[in-house]
């Protein structure tokens, strides 16, 4: 499918009865973020309903978006997110989907690696570095730093005068 | 017996009485012992300039002429380091353990004969002996290993018990093979016994196939590859002396090189003839003892580079592969040779070019 | 009768232990940590412990200008230097629209499939070390110098070469370069049989890879896995075939497919990529077309706003390159999606209820470069 033929296919799920998202302010229930401009047709979804909607991306046969290909934190300044890269195999289209969490104190978001394994460590790199917390990752630690390390240092306010000398 | 008398060993010790005979008893003792300290270390170099041979490099050569005294700074450096043994280890089976390798691997070698004149001591079961007390070797591996308290010396050491527990069978139903056609345990008699014809030859098929067995079973009972799952540096560490440093870690590397040398001289000894020339082509010439030994040597360093051959060209076998390999193919294979062979010898259908060409 | 199995199970008791596995291991390449819980000898369970070589290189790169960046790519995956460079390059052409010329394109292709013979060479020695067979290093060794001269006469590098610049490569080919090549694919033409001899054929060799380790297809694009892994088990993910770059879509080559999913699938991969690289190289260096090198570029490259996202094929698997910029000289993010990473998510599924050993060949068939996980 082309990216117009995803958004459209996309955006009739919120007619959906099945699919019951409930309206957050704007009236509609998948924005599709425009103000950057990416390469993958980019979906924002609020977190309450990422884990249902990545599952129907996942089971539509449709779209069949079996391949997580890539995973990244993101600090957006006031909030934190996560963006998924999803591709079918098989469909040969891609997406990525981002969310973003308001709570930089403990984030928290549902997990995917019950959905696609592929996220299990891209989850603990990302708790590792934003100190976002994945609810029901079976597994959840600090990747690469110590289990005593302070901070998240890929955030945009991680201070060390020692190893990062800000210009 | 005229055999007995030709080895100058028993002859020396004949000759005194008392003190004087426990003084030769310990100097024959410290004459092997120097002997076989400097062949073990010739050994390794041999190895290393067979795996530069086949490796496309050069191998040690700068230390001595043709690097002949790399492996003797090695020893220097070995010796001049810190023996390091880990503080929860027992510390009495830790140090056991290299002993009991080094003393098993070293007793073996007495009853072996070099020529008709050398030969530590001549006992009339021999081979059964060297079998019995090269199986000791492996309980030095199994304390060392317990005793240095590392997981992966652990797994070394059960993978060793197993081997070397397995491959026992078949490299002794390979010597029975052997020991059938000569009617004797003891080393010269089965020697003399090849005269006309070396026991590869004058057993044709059976032999052949027993040759081979003994050949994979020794390689098995020496821990080289590709049966080297006890060191497998690649999966554990350095196996079962993970833990040993300095004289200790030397004891067990000398022992294994001891023990591929055993393996190589009973071959020569069971299969090859020991030290008879081939055809008797230097049987006419002076100082036998010194032709005895060259050919001995000669065929023994054969064998060593072959098993040398196997290690640096052959992946290592899986636990698993090692124990369906002994259990399901090598051991029916080395029973059924077995019966063949007493079949052979029975009805005589034993090859000998001395009644052919007629001596 | 006597139950024999359970009278035996409840005589014996048996316990699961941990064994370290790494950091420091011979078969771990580098600074791997793998937690194993075995029972036996079985590996019953897998934890991975990263970060022994980790430096933050997405946190250096939000203060690196984009020139800057492709300097530390070349740290990731050592291995495939140039093709990492390669995707920062090809990620900001992108993003400020600059078509390249096409010498430029053939230059980059070239490279990357020498990093890549290189890449697979190195692999080749080592796995025959992991499995036992210890002269497979030195004679990859040996052919893998050529093409480290290759590197050395044009880019000055060895192996970190940073040859990549956005808008073109750093020097122009070397004149003997054409020459070189030619004679290494003559040599390569002659030497990979001899690899077959010496290792493919062997009957112990063919016992510890056959079957062992096998990564299913559905599970393959589930847990992950890109690259050799992936192709191993059937699928279809080069992505030089799916998404070309550079002069890819002017070559004609074969994408390495094995079904089998097991050890020797993936071994078979590698395998025939290299003499898959061997005919790139082959079509591409007589048809070095004239043309600049690089082309005019600021000397402080600035991106618009916006997300940029590069996908290429290392030797390894698919590098993705997520560049978020916020028009300054240095981006506001960047992550890279290295394809060890991954695939060592794989492995974590891959290698339960296979033994010690087992996971060890499956670990070289896996072809980790530790920097590359940690970045």
């Amino acid at each position: 499918m082309t990216n117009e033929e995803l958004i459209n296919y996309i955006s009739a799920w919120n007619q959906d009865a099945e699919f019951q998202l409930p309206a957050t302010g704007e009236n509609q229930l998948i924005g599709i973020l425009e103000d950057i401009p990416s390469p993958f047709l980019n979906i924002e979804i609020p977190a309450s309903h990422l884990k249902t909607f990545l599952q129907r991306l996942k089971e539509d046969p449709e779209l069949d978006f079996d391949v997580l290909f890539n995973m990244a934190g993101m600090d957006w300044g006031k909030t934190l997110g996560v963006i998924y890269f999803l591709e079918s195999y098989t469909k040969k289209h891609a997406i990525t989907v981002s969310v973003q969490s308001e709570d930089r104190e403990n984030p928290l978001l549902p997990t995917v690696s019950d959905l696609w394994f592929a996220a299990h460590l891209h989850e603990c790199e990302i708790y590792d570095m934003f100190g976002i917390r994945f609810e029901g990752h079976n597994g959840l630690k600090r990747l690469f730093l110590t289990p005593d390390f302070e901070g998240f240092p890929l955030r945009k306010d991680y201070e060390d005068d020692y190893m990062i000398i800000r210009k | 017996m005229i055999l007995s008398n030709a080895n100058i060993f028993s002859q020396w010790l004949e000759s005194t009485s008392g003190l004087g005979y426990v003084l030769v008893l310990i100097l024959i003792a410290a004459l092997y012992l120097g002997f076989f300290a400097v062949a073990g270390l010739m050994l390794v170099l041999m190895e290393r300039r067979v795996a530069g041979f086949f490796q496309l490099r050069l191998g040690p050569n700068r230390v001595g002429p043709w690097g002949l005294f790399q492996t003797i700074a090695d020893a220097l450096k070995l010796v001049s380091k810190e023996i390091f043994i880990p503080k929860q280890a027992d510390k009495f089976l830790y140090k056991a353990g290299y002993y009991i390798v080094i003393i098993a691997a070293l007793i073996g070698i007495g009853v072996i004969p070099f020529s008709r004149q050398i030969q530590g001591f001549d006992i009339n079961v021999g081979i059964f002996f060297i079998t019995a007390v090269s199986s000791v070797g492996v309980l030095g591996i199994l304390f060392g290993a317990w005793g240095s308290r590392n997981k992966y010396s652990l797994i070394g050491a059960m993978r060793s018990g197993l081997q070397m527990v397995s491959y026992e069978l078949s490299a002794g139903f390979a010597v029975v093979t052997v020991v059938l056609m000569a009617g004797s345990l003891k080393m010269t008699e089965i020697v003399e016994a090849q005269q006309s014809t070396w026991f590869l030859f004058k057993g044709h098929l059976p032999a052949i196939i027993a040759f081979m067995i003994f050949i994979i079973a020794g390689t098995a009972e020496s821990n080289r590859v590709p049966f080297d799952l006890v060191e497998g540096e690649s999966e554990l560490g350095a196996g079962f002396h993970t833990e040993y440093s300095g004289m200790g870690f030397a004891y067990f590397f000398l022992a294994e090189f001891i023990n591929m040398f055993i393996i190589a001289a009973l071959t020569s000894t069971l299969f090859l003839g020991g030290w008879l020339a081939p055809f008797g082509i230097t049987d006419g010439l002076p100082a036998q003892w010194f032709w005895g030994m060259f050919w001995f040597f000669l065929k023994t360093g054969v064998i060593i580079f072959l098993l040398m051959w196997f290690r640096w060209t052959f992946p290592r076998l899986r636990i698993d592969q090692l124990l369906t390999l002994e259990w399901k193919y090598l051991l029916p294979v080395g029973l059924v040779n077995t019966v063949v062979m007493a079949l052979f010898v029975w009805k005589d259908w034993l090859i000998d070019l001395g009644k052919i060409f007629g001596s | 009768m006597i139950d024999l199995k359970n009278s035996v199970q409840s005589d014996i008791k048996t316990q699961e232990y941990f064994l370290n596995m790494g950091p420091q291991h011979p078969a771990t390449h580098g600074v791997l940590r793998l937690i194993l819980k075995l029972d036996g000898e079985t590996v019953v369970g897998i934890e991975p412990d990263l970060g022994f070589i980790h430096r933050g290189i997405e946190k250096m790169c939000e203060y690196d200008t984009y020139r800057q960046i492709i300097h530390l790519t070349d740290r990731m995956d050592y291995l495939s230097s140039h093709i990492n460079n390669e995707a920062v390059a090809l990620a900001v052409e992108k993003a400020l629209e600059v078509e390249v010329s096409d010498r430029i394109k053939v230059i980059r292709t070239m490279m990357d499939e020498l990093t890549r013979i290189a890449s697979h060479l190195l692999w080749w020695g080592v796995m025959g070390m992991d499995i036992g067979a210890l002269t497979t290093f030195m004679y990859a060794f040996r052919d893998r110098e050529m093409i480290n001269e290759i590197m050395e006469e044009t880019t000055g590098a060895r192996l970190t070469m940073s040859y990549n610049i956005p808008g073109g490569v750093m020097f122009d080919l070397h004149p003997g370069f054409p020459k070189r090549v030619k004679e290494f694919i003559k040599h390569m033409r002659q030497v990979l049989p001899e690899y077959d001899r010496l290792l493919t054929g062997n009957i112990i060799f063919q016992k510890r890879m056959k079957g062992v380790g096998i990564l299913k297809k559905e599970d393959a694009l589930n847990w992950g896995a890109t690259g050799p892994v992936a192709r191993g088990s059937g699928l279809h993910t080069d992505i030089r075939k799916r998404f070309p770059y550079s002069a890819y879509d002017r070559v004609e080559f074969e994408e390495a497919v094995e079904e089998g999913g097991d050890n020797l699938a993936r071994y078979q991969v590698r395998m025939r990529e290299m003499y898959e690289s061997l005919d790139i190289l082959e079509q591409l260096v007589d048809n070095i077309p004239e043309g600049p090198y690089q082309m005019p570029m600021r000397n402080l490259i600035k991106l618009p706003k916006g997300e940029f996202y590069q996908r290429v094929e290392t030797a390894r698997g698919e590098l993705g390159v997520f560049i978020v910029s916020d028009g300054k000289k240095n981006p506001y993010r960047v992550k890279f999606r290295s394809p060890g990473f991954s695939n060592l998510n794989a492995l974590l599924k891959v290698g339960l209820g296979w033994k010690i050993a087992d996971l060890v060949a499956i670990m070289s068939t896996f072809d980790f470069v530790i920097p590359d996980i940690d970045r």
